[in-house]
């Protein structure tokens, strides 16, 4: 990459390596979404291979959703953010590299290795121990690097985004080692070491943190930086954030059961789970207000800058998620809408509507001024992509909730004699056009994404052509 | 009192859970009301002064908590204690209701059998030949074979690999009302051992002899020199003329219908398959799944699949 933008004090190199492979692996992941939408309404494409077959792409598609492209967003913004918000350079480019190289390596072995059907079953924690093993020194050294850069820092506060990005890379350091712990019998082949329920306890208290620290508690950090930045508005209230930092991240913790409603889990801890998730509104909330109130006496930027809109509506959709999260956690609900397309359509509702687009929305922000500018090269298309999105998760999240309550209406419809009144696949018959509609949500998404490809292209091209040294305040 | 704790985690844990669960709502509501109150106070805008330190420009207001949110939260931690004195959730504690999830399970299957149990212990009086002339009660018979038995037999009961057709009158242990109330209430273990010691060249004739039962084209002279070997090692399950023995789930080897045969696959293969590595197909028994008036309900409807057969 040039070195013309290189920043007097701060390291951008690796901002930018992670900012490009955001783009990159959105595509991907993506790409991959939107093939297994097409495999559920034309099975014929899963081409009768088992590289090729749905089974085996999923995982590919949520890893490369979850950790390739919000991983490396996840980077890429907490490296900025904390050296600006520092006032001081990272504590270690060589070590900071390792994070960038170390990851791509990851992604790169779960690309070849899941297709290939190594699986250790558990779901977001598919990959195999040797790369578990890379994947903990890389994220212990993201830790160091991170927590080191603080504890430099030139500043007298923490500033709250480095809260969040904080407790989120401690947490995900535990989960990730706790959860993976297994008993390797071959190179590609190992045994988790608990057993039965308390493998499925331990499992989906992982599985939810994942949720709540990788998917939220890192993009909230993110969301309190790019927000006021980009809307130029002091955070609407610290003691707030005080609140539901803390709130957050303790209540969190306990929430893993409401995926096992009714399962051999015992009782109470199933009561826990979903009581907790109860709890968990008002602070999952907490950070939508901040975000959405520090807009005030802003309101009319959304006319004029879609990257502004892009933040806003990324709130807009964890305000829903998290209220229909804890609605899902009841016990009543979750057993109409466990094992139906509501779940999907929920986490697509976040991981669309929330994690991506408020990813989408910061990369805008950043990817100018990672290149010596001050816009991205076309703000049109930015608008483009921004009503692309939109629509896409729109259509993606209410065709899962006519899916979703259709099946666990049809599954639980009973005939006069007690007998059933739906066989299983006449429930999958009548979610064929829900089924297209998703699949055309997702072609929306991905066009955006590669308009902002192009986009992205076209700003570095702009920037390389320019040479313009960076400007010494940005 | 001892109606509300139950011993399922020894005391140690159960009082564990309980103060870590009650501490970490006390947190909760301790940090929210920490919070609460300030005495600043706000500005023309209706913003509280900023908290004076400044992150890359960005500034911090100091508002108070929105009440509305406030009384949410309260309101969620209330719903909570409430409930875990209702429900199982602090430990070994039962709930004042004294509810469980098996419990619940119970009640319902309770009540189900209570309502529907009448239907089905009405057609139980049937014998199952009548019973199968019967288009009402094949109409609810259906929907439980729809229910229970489709994933395996498929929708049309024809079948599949490995999985018998219930409506071409062959039958693997027997079509008489008998027969396939066993097949239903006991479920089936068919086994077939494998012939992997008979060496290839054997197995290649004993296979040739196999389809010159069933009329195929055969290699005319392995056939015979399968034969001896067929009636050493087979005949014993299969019977001396290859028509099978419905006691041990033996098929009928003479009727050009295959069990095992893979889609695209030839007969030739399949069979050379089963003696290489042996067959082991499992009917789970269905009794604890469905209830014996069920079965018989059920039975009646399979009954009657080859009866329409008969009648074309
Ligand atoms: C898990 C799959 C499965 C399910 C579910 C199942 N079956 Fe079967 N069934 C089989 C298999 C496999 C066999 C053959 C066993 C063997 O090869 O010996 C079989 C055999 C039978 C037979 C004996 C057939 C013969 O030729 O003698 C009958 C009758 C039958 N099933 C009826 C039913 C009915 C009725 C139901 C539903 C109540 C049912 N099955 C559910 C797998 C299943
Ligand atoms: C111990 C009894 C027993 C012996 C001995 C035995 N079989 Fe079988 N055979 C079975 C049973 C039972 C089945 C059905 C297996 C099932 O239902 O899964 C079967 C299935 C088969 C099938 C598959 C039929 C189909 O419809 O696909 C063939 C072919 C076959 N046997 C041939 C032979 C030959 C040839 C021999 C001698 C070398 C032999 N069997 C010896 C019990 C036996
Ligand atoms: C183009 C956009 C996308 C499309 C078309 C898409 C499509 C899909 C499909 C078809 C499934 C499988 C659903 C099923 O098994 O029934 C799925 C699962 C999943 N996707 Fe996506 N996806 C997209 C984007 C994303 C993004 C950006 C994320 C995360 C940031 C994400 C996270 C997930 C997760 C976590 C699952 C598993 C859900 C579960 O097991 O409950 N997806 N997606
Ligand atoms: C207060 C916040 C939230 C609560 C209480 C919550 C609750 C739930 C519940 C009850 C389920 C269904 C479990 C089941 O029936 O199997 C679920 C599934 C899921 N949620 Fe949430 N949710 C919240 C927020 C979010 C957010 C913001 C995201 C994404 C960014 C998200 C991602 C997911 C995923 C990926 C699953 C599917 C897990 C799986 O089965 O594979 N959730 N959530």
């Amino acid at each position: 990459m040039s070195t013309a933008f290189e920043h007097p004090t701060y390291n951008y190199k690796v901002v930018r390596q992670f900012a490009i492979m955001t783009v990159v692996w959105g595509i991907v992941g993506m790409a991959i979404g939107v093939i297994l939408a097409a495999q559920l309404v034309w099975p014929q494409l899963n081409l009768g291979l088992p590289w090729t077959s749905f089974g085996r792409l999923r995982p590919l598609h949520t890893n490369a959703v979850i950790f390739a492209f919000g991983g490396s967003a996840l980077f890429a913004t907490s490296y900025y953010v904390v050296q600006r918000t520092c006032q001081t350079r990272l504590i270690s480019d060589k070590l900071a590299a390792f994070t960038f190289w170390g990851w791509q390596a990851v992604i790169v072995a779960a690309v070849i290795t899941l297709p290939m059907g190594f699986t250790t079953s558990k779901e977001y924690a598919e990959l195999e121990w040797p790369i578990n093993i890379l994947l903990a020194v890389v994220w212990v050294t993201y830790a160091v690097v991170f927590l080191g850069t603080i504890k430099i820092r030139k500043t007298p506060h923490i500033y709250v985004a480095n809260w969040f990005f904080a407790a989120f890379i401690l947490t995900v350091a535990v989960l990730h080692i706790v959860n993976n712990a297994a008993i390797p019998v071959t190179m590609m082949k190992s045994y988790s070491i608990y057993a039965g329920a308390i493998d499925a306890m331990v499992q989906w208290w992982y599985g939810h943190n994942a949720v709540g620290f990788f998917l939220t508690a890192g993009f909230l950090g993110m969301m309190y930086y790019f927000v006021p930045k980009q809307a130029e508005r002091p955070v609407y209230s610290y003691r707030l954030s005080i609140v539901h930092f803390w709130a957050l991240i303790i209540i969190y913790m306990w929430a893993g059961p409401h995926h096992l409603h009714y399962t051999a889990l015992p009782d109470w801890a199933q009561s826990l789970g979903m009581i907790m998730s109860i709890i968990l509104l008002a602070p999952s909330w907490g950070g939508m207000i901040n975000g959405m109130m520090t807009l005030s006496g802003a309101w009319h930027k959304l006319r004029t800058d879609p990257t502004l809109r892009f933040l806003v509506v990324a709130l807009s959709f964890y305000g829903m998620s998290t209220f229909e999260g804890p609605m899902m956690a009841i016990k009543t609900v979750n057993a109409l809408s466990h094992y139906t397309d509501w779940t999907i359509g929920h986490v697509h509702s976040g991981a669309l509507g929330w994690v991506a687009m408020i990813t989408i929305g910061s990369i805008y922000h950043l990817l100018p001024r990672l290149y010596g500018q001050t816009e991205m090269y076309s703000v049109k298309l930015i608008a483009v992509h921004f009503w692309l999105s939109t629509i896409g998760t729109v259509l993606y999240i209410a065709a899962m909730w006519v899916n979703g309550i259709l099946q666990g209406l049809m599954w639980r419809a009973v005939n006069a004699d007690g007998t059933l009144m739906y066989t299983f696949i006449e429930s999958v018959e009548a979610s064929g056009p829900g089924y297209i509609v998703r699949w055309i949500g997702g072609l929306f998404w991905i066009t955006g994404m590669l308009l902002m490809a192009l986009n992205t292209y076209m700003t570095i091209k702009r920037s390389t052509a320019a040479q313009q040294p960076l400007p010494q305040t940005a | 009192m001892s109606n509300l704790w139950d011993d399922s985690l020894s005391g140690f844990w159960s009082a564990w859970i309980i103060v870590i669960t009650l501490g970490t709502i006390a947190f909760s509501a301790w940090i929210l009301f920490a919070n609460r109150r300030t005495d600043k106070v706000p500005d023309a805008e209706g913003n509280v002064e900023t908290t004076g330190h400044a992150a890359d420009g960005i500034e911090e207001y100091d508002n108070p908590l929105p009440r509305w949110w406030f009384m949410l939260f309260i309101g969620t931690i209330i719903f909570s204690l409430g409930y875990l004195a209702l429900y199982p959730g602090l430990g070994n504690f039962r709930g004042i209701l004294g509810w469980s999830q098996v419990g619940q399970w119970e009640d319902e299957v309770a009540r189900a059998e209570q309502r529907y149990m009448p239907i089905f212990a009405q057609y139980d009086e049937i014998e199952i030949p009548e019973l199968a002339r019967d288009p009402e009660a094949m109409r609810v018979a259906e929907r439980i074979y729809q229910n229970n038995c489709a994933v395996c037999h498929g929708a049309n009961a024809q079948g599949g690999y490995g999985f018998p057709n219930l409506t071409d009158g062959d039958w693997l242990y027997g079509g008489e009302p008998d027969n396939i109330v066993t097949s239903l209430v006991r479920g089936r273990n068919g086994l077939m051992p494998s012939w992997q010691q008979l060496g290839a060249n054997n197995i290649e004739n004993v296979t040739q002899y196999v389809l010159s039962l069933s009329e195929l084209d055969h290699d005319e002279q392995r056939a015979s020199q399968g034969q001896p070997i067929y009636a050493a090692s087979c005949a014993a399950c299969h019977g001396a003329e290859g028509l099978g023995n419905q006691a041990l789930g033996a098929p009928n080897l003479t009727n050009d219908i295959w069990l095992y045969q893979a889609p695209g696959q030839s007969v030739a293969d399949s069979v050379r398959q089963t003696l290489r590595n042996g067959r082991n197909g499992h009917m789970p028994a269905q009794a604890a799944y469905i209830g014996e008036e069920r079965v018989h309900l059920v039975a009646a409807y399979v009954y009657s699949l080859s009866l329409d057969d008969d009648e074309e």
